[in-house]
C-alpha cells in the first residue's frame, strides 16, 4: 500500500462542498482532497495518497533533519542534487 | 521545501554504517507494508544492508491479502452491461479464483483504472444510466478516500455508486502475526502512511504485551534506513517500544479527520486474508446508514469463495513463516508473468520480491 | 467536407472515397510516386541494401501534448528504418477510420503525418483506406510500412552486441508516455511536458559516421521503455547488461508523476530517442555526437554489456546497491499500493 507523494498546495478551492486544492508535485499538478487537513493554506506541502492529502509535511521535522545532517557530515551537508534517481531535489 | 535528503545516497551510506555496527547477532526484522517491500528492493537496499539482517516481507499488500471471493465479485460486476467496475490499477492483474480483471476487461467488461476514490464518484455522475462500483481495497491510508467518496455520494444523493469494501487493518493483522507459535521476526516496522491515519498508539500495547520494539518508518532511503537502525538498537538493547521514524509526516494520534470519516462510513468486521485465513475484526464493512452505496446490499453478497487446492503456499510467505523459495513452484510454474498466488502478481509482493532478488548472480562488484 | 463526419462511403471505392483520397490524403503527401495514385508506387534502385519496416498506431487519445497518431505513424516506421541503419526513404500509410470520425481531426492528423515525412526527408508514395462501422475501431487506426536503403557496409543488430559494448540513451525518458497519460481522465494531471515524438534519422547518421563498424545495434524504446529494450537486447545476443540509475536523464515532471502514480520511468514508453550499443573505445565519441544535436543534448551512457548471466538486466542504483530490470509484464499499470 501506501504510494504516497508530497506536493505542494497551490491553491484552495471548493468543489461540491469539499476543500479541494491544486497540488504541484514538481513540474505536474493533479487536484487532491484537502477534506483530511482542514485548515491546510497555500504553500504548504501535504502528502498526497490515491488522490487525497494524508497529513500536512511538518517543515520543522524537514528542517531539524537537515540541521541534524548538516553537524553529522560536516560543512558539506546533504547533498542537494545530483546522485537523486529524479536528478533534481523535491518541490 | 527540500525533501532531497531523504534520498541523500551520503545519509544513506552512514545509516547503513550505523547500522552495522549497531548488531551484533543475526536478527529477523519484518516491513509490515508492501509498499516498503517495494522501496526496499527498488533502491537496491535490501542487498546493501548486513548479512546477518534478515527482512521478512510482511503482510502489508492489499494485491496479495484481498479475498479471492471479492475478486470474484469484481469479476462477475464487471461482467454485468450495466456496470462499470473502477479499480486501481494494482487489482489487473491479481488472478482470483479463476480469472483477472484483466480477463473480465478482454471479455468485454467495462473496467476503467482510477487513481483516486472521487475519480470512481465522478464516473457514476458523468454515466448516470450506468452502474458505477468502486473496488476500494487498501488499508487504513485509502479507506478516508473510499469514506469521503461515500460520503459525497450520499450528500450528493448520486444513486448509481457503490463500494465493493475489500479494505484490511494493518493492527490485527500485526497481532495474529505475533500470536503465532511459529513467529520469528523480533522487531517490526509499522507502515509510515497508514500510521499517518491511525498514529501509532494502536501499537503500544502490541510492544509491551509481546515484548517487540515497533519502528513507523517511511519510504524514501533513509527513511526505511532509519526505522531499521532505530529496530536493530532496540533490539540490542532488549527494550520493546514503539518509536516515530517518520517524523515528518505521522503523529503519535494519527489524523484524527481522516478516521472520523473512516468510522462514520465504515464499521469492523471479519475478514479472511487470501492465504492466511480468517483475522476477526481485522477489516471493513459498510454501516448500515451506507446500505445504498453498498455493493454487496445492491448486488448480492459474493459467491462462496471456492479454496484453490492447489500447491501456492501464500498464506505462509505472508506470515513470514515459509520463504517464497521453499514454495515447490517458485521460479517454475508460478513467475511474475503467470502467477498461481497473488504474492507473485506485484512487485511488492514477497514472491515477486524474491524471485528479482534470486536472479541476482552473486560477486556484483 | 470540413465539419463533417467520415462516413462508410468514404472507403467503399466511389466517389466519395475518390474525393477524399484527392482532397485531403493527395493534398498533403504530394510527390511524384504518390500522385498518379495508382495501385502501387513504382520507385527507382536505391542502390544497396534495403530495410523495410512496419508499425500500426492504435493510440488512444489521438491527441496528446506535443503530438498525435499522424506524428507517431511516420516517425514510429522511420525510427524502426533508421535503428536498422539505413536511411528511410519511403513510406505506405493504411487508414482504418471509424465511421463517425470528425473530418477535422483526420485533416488534422494527416497534416501531422505531412509534416513529420517532410522534416523527416521521407514521402508517402502509396496508401490504402478503409472506413468501418462505427464501434469497430477507435476512432482511427494507422498502418504504416517502410522501406530504407543502407548506405554502408555496416551490420547493425542485437546479436552483434559484445561484453565491453557501453549503452548510450540519447535523452530523457518517459516523456511520451506520461504526456499520453495526462489526457487519460481519472488518472489525469496538468502537465507542460510534451511527447518527444521525433525522427531518429539525424541522430543515427550521427552515430554511423562517429563510430562506423564500432556501432554495433540501435533500438528505440517504445512500448516497455528502455527497460522493455535492454531486457530484448540481453536476450537476443545472450549478455548481461548492467545500468546506472544515477546516469538515467529524467525530467522532473516525469519523476514527479512516477511518484504520483507509483510508476517506473524505466518502463515508460518514448517516441524520439533510441539507445545504441557502441564498442567501449568509440563510446565516447559517439556520445559528444549525439550531444552535438539538438535531439541529443542529453545523450548519456547508461550503461554496459557484460558476459555474466545471459538475458538479465540489473541496474546499480543511485545508492549503491542492485536490482534486477525485469521485463515489463505487460501494461503498464499506475498503482496506489
Amino acid at each position: 500500500m501506501c504510494v504516497a507523494a508530497p506536493g505542494k498546495v497551490i491553491r484552495l478551492y471548493q468543489r461540491e462542498g469539499m476543500e479541494m486544492g491544486e497540488v504541484d508535485f514538481g513540474g505536474i499538478t493533479r487536484e487532491v482532497c484537502l477534506a483530511h487537513v482542514p485548515g491546510v493554506r497555500a504553500g504548504e506541502y501535504v502528502m498526497v495518497h490515491a488522490g487525497f492529502a494524508l497529513e500536512i509535511i511538518d517543515p520543522a521535522e524537514v528542517e531539524r533533519f537537515h540541521q541534524l545532517w548538516r553537524e553529522v557530515l560536516g560543512s558539506a551537508g546533504p547533498a542537494s542534487s545530483g546522485s537523486l534517481p529524479s536528478g533534481e531535489e523535491g518541490p | 521545501m527540500n525533501l532531497s535528503p531523504f534520498r541523500d545516497p551520503a545519509i544513506a551510506a552512514r545509516l547503513l554504517e550505523e547500522i552495522r555496527a549497531a548488531q551484533s547477532r543475526p536478527l529477523v526484522i519484518m516491513e509490515t507494508c508492501g509498499g516498503q517491500t517495494h522501496a526496499l528492493l527498488r533502491l537496491g537496499l535490501d542487498q546493501l544492508l548486513p548479512r546477518g539482517l534478515e527482512l521478512v516481507h510482511g503482510p502489508g499488500c492489499p494485491v496479495c491479502v484481498t479475498p479471492v471471493a471479492l475478486i470474484d465479485q469484481a469479476i462477475a460486476l464487471a461482467g454485468r452491461p450495466e456496470v462499470i467496475l473502477a479499480t486501481f490499477g494494482d487489482m489487473m492483474r491479481v488472478p482470483g479464483s479463476a480469472s483477472t480483471l484483466f480477463d473480465a476487461r478482454s471479455a468485454g467488461g467495462d473496467v476503467r483504472m482510477v487513481y483516486s476514490a472521487l475519480d470512481a464518484l465522478e464516473l457514476a455522475q458523468s454515466n448516470p444510466e450506468r452502474e458505477v462500483v468502486f473496488f476500494a481495497i487498501g488499508f487504513e491510508t485509502t479507506a478516508p478516500g473510499s469514506a469521503q467518496a461515500a460520503m459525497q455520494a450520499r450528500s450528493a444523493n448520486t444513486g448509481n455508486f457503490s463500494l465493493l469494501s475489500a479494505h484490511v487493518l494493518v493492527p490485527p493483522a500485526v497481532r495474529f502475526l505475533l500470536n503465532s507459535p511459529e513467529n520469528r521476526v523480533q522487531g517490526y516496522l509499522a507502515a509510515g502512511h497508514a500510521c499517518a491515519v491511525l498514529g501509532w498508539e494502536p501499537y503500544e500495547n502490541l510492544a509491551a504485551e509481546f515484548h517487540v520494539p515497533i519502528v513507523v518508518t517511511g519510504f524514501e532511503a533513509v527513511d526505511l534506513l532509519r526505522g531499521i537502525l532505530r529496530v536493530v538498537q532496540l533490539l540490542e538493547a532488549n527494550e520493546a517500544r514503539v518509536e516515530n521514524a517518520y517524523e515528518r509526516v505521522v503523529r503519535w494520534e494519527g489524523n484524527p479527520r481522516a478516521r472520523a470519516g473512516m468510522e462514520q462510513v465504515f464499521r469492523i468486521c471479519d475478514r479472511e486474508w487470501r492465504g492466511i485465513g480468517l483475522i476477526p475484526a481485522s477489516g471493513l464493512t459498510l454501516q448500515p446508514e451506507y446500505a445504498a452505496w453498498d455493493a454487496q446490499e445492491k448486488f448480492g453478497p459474493p459467491a462462496a469463495a471456492q479454496t484453490a487446492a492447489g500447491v501456492c503456499i501464500s498464506g505462509l510467505v505472508l506470515q513470514g513463516l515459509k520463504k517464497p523459495t521453499a514454495c515447490p513452484a517458485f521460479g517454475r510454474e508460478c513467475t511474475p508473468a503467470h502467477p498461481l498466488g497473488a504474492p507473485m502478481v506485484s512487485g511488492e509482493g514477497a514472491c515477486a520480491a524474491y524471485y528479482t532478488y534470486q536472479r541476482m548472480p552473486e560477486g556484483r562488484e | 467536407m470540413k465539419g463533417g463526419k467520415i462516413q462508410l462511403g468514404h472507403g467503399s471505392g466511389g466517389r466519395m472515397m475518390n474525393e477524399l483520397i484527392h482532397n485531403l490524403f493527395k493534398r498533403h503527401f504530394a510527390n511524384p510516386e504518390l500522385d498518379p495514385l495508382d495501385d502501387g508506387a513504382i520507385l527507382p534502385d536505391p542502390g544497396g541494401r534495403l530495410a523495410f519496416a512496419t508499425d500500426s498506431f492504435v493510440v488512444d487519445p489521438l491527441f496528446f501534448p506535443g503530438g498525435n497518431i499522424g506524428d507517431l505513424a511516420v516517425n514510429g516506421t522511420v525510427n524502426d528504418l533508421c535503428m536498422c541503419g539505413s536511411r528511410p526513404l519511403w513510406l505506405s500509410a493504411g487508414f482504418i477510420i471509424e465511421e463517425g470520425m470528425e473530418y477535422d481531426d483526420l485533416e488534422i492528423i494527416v497534416g501531422s503525418m505531412a509534416g513529420a515525412a517532410a522534416a523527416a526527408g521521407i514521402r508517402i508514395v502509396t496508401g490504402d483506406t478503409k472506413v468501418v462501422e462505427h464501434g469497430q475501431a477507435d476512432r482511427l487506426f494507422i498502418n504504416t510500412s517502410g522501406i530504407g536503403v543502407i548506405d554502408h557496409d555496416f551490420t547493425l543488430g542485437s546479436r552483434h552486441l559484445e561484453p565491453g559494448d557501453r549503452l548510450i540513451l540519447s535523452g530523457t525518458i518517459g516523456d511520451h508516455g506520461i504526456a499520453v497519460l495526462s489526457r487519460r481522465s481519472h488518472l489525469g494531471f496538468s502537465t507542460p511536458l510534451l511527447s518527444d515524438t521525433a525522427g531518429l534519422q539525424e541522430l543515427a547518421a550521427l552515430l554511423l559516421q562517429s563510430c562506423g563498424g564500432a556501432l554495433h545495434a540501435m533500438r528505440d524504446p517504445t512500448r516497455g521503455g528502455v527497460a522493455a529494450l535492454c531486457n530484448e537486447f540481453a536476450r537476443s545476443a545472450g549478455v548481461e547488461i548492467r545500468l546506472e540509475e544515477t546516469a538515467l536523464p529524467v525530467r522532473p515532471e516525469v519523476a514527479a508523476a512516477c511518484e504520483l502514480l507509483g510508476l517506473d520511468s524505466l518502463y515508460i514508453a518514448n517516441e524520439g530517442k533510441l539507445v545504441a550499443a557502441v564498442a567501449a573505445g568509440a563510446a565516447e565519441k559517439a556520445l559528444k555526437a549525439l550531444q552535438s544535436h539538438p535531439l541529443g543534448r542529453k545523450a548519456s551512457i547508461i550503461g554496459e554489456v557484460k558476459k555474466g548471466e545471459a538475458g538479465l538486466v540489473a541496474m546499480r542504483t543511485a545508492l549503491g546497491g542492485w536490482r534486477v530490470v525485469d521485463m515489463p509484464a505487460g501494461e503498464l499499470l499506475p498503482r496506489i499500493c
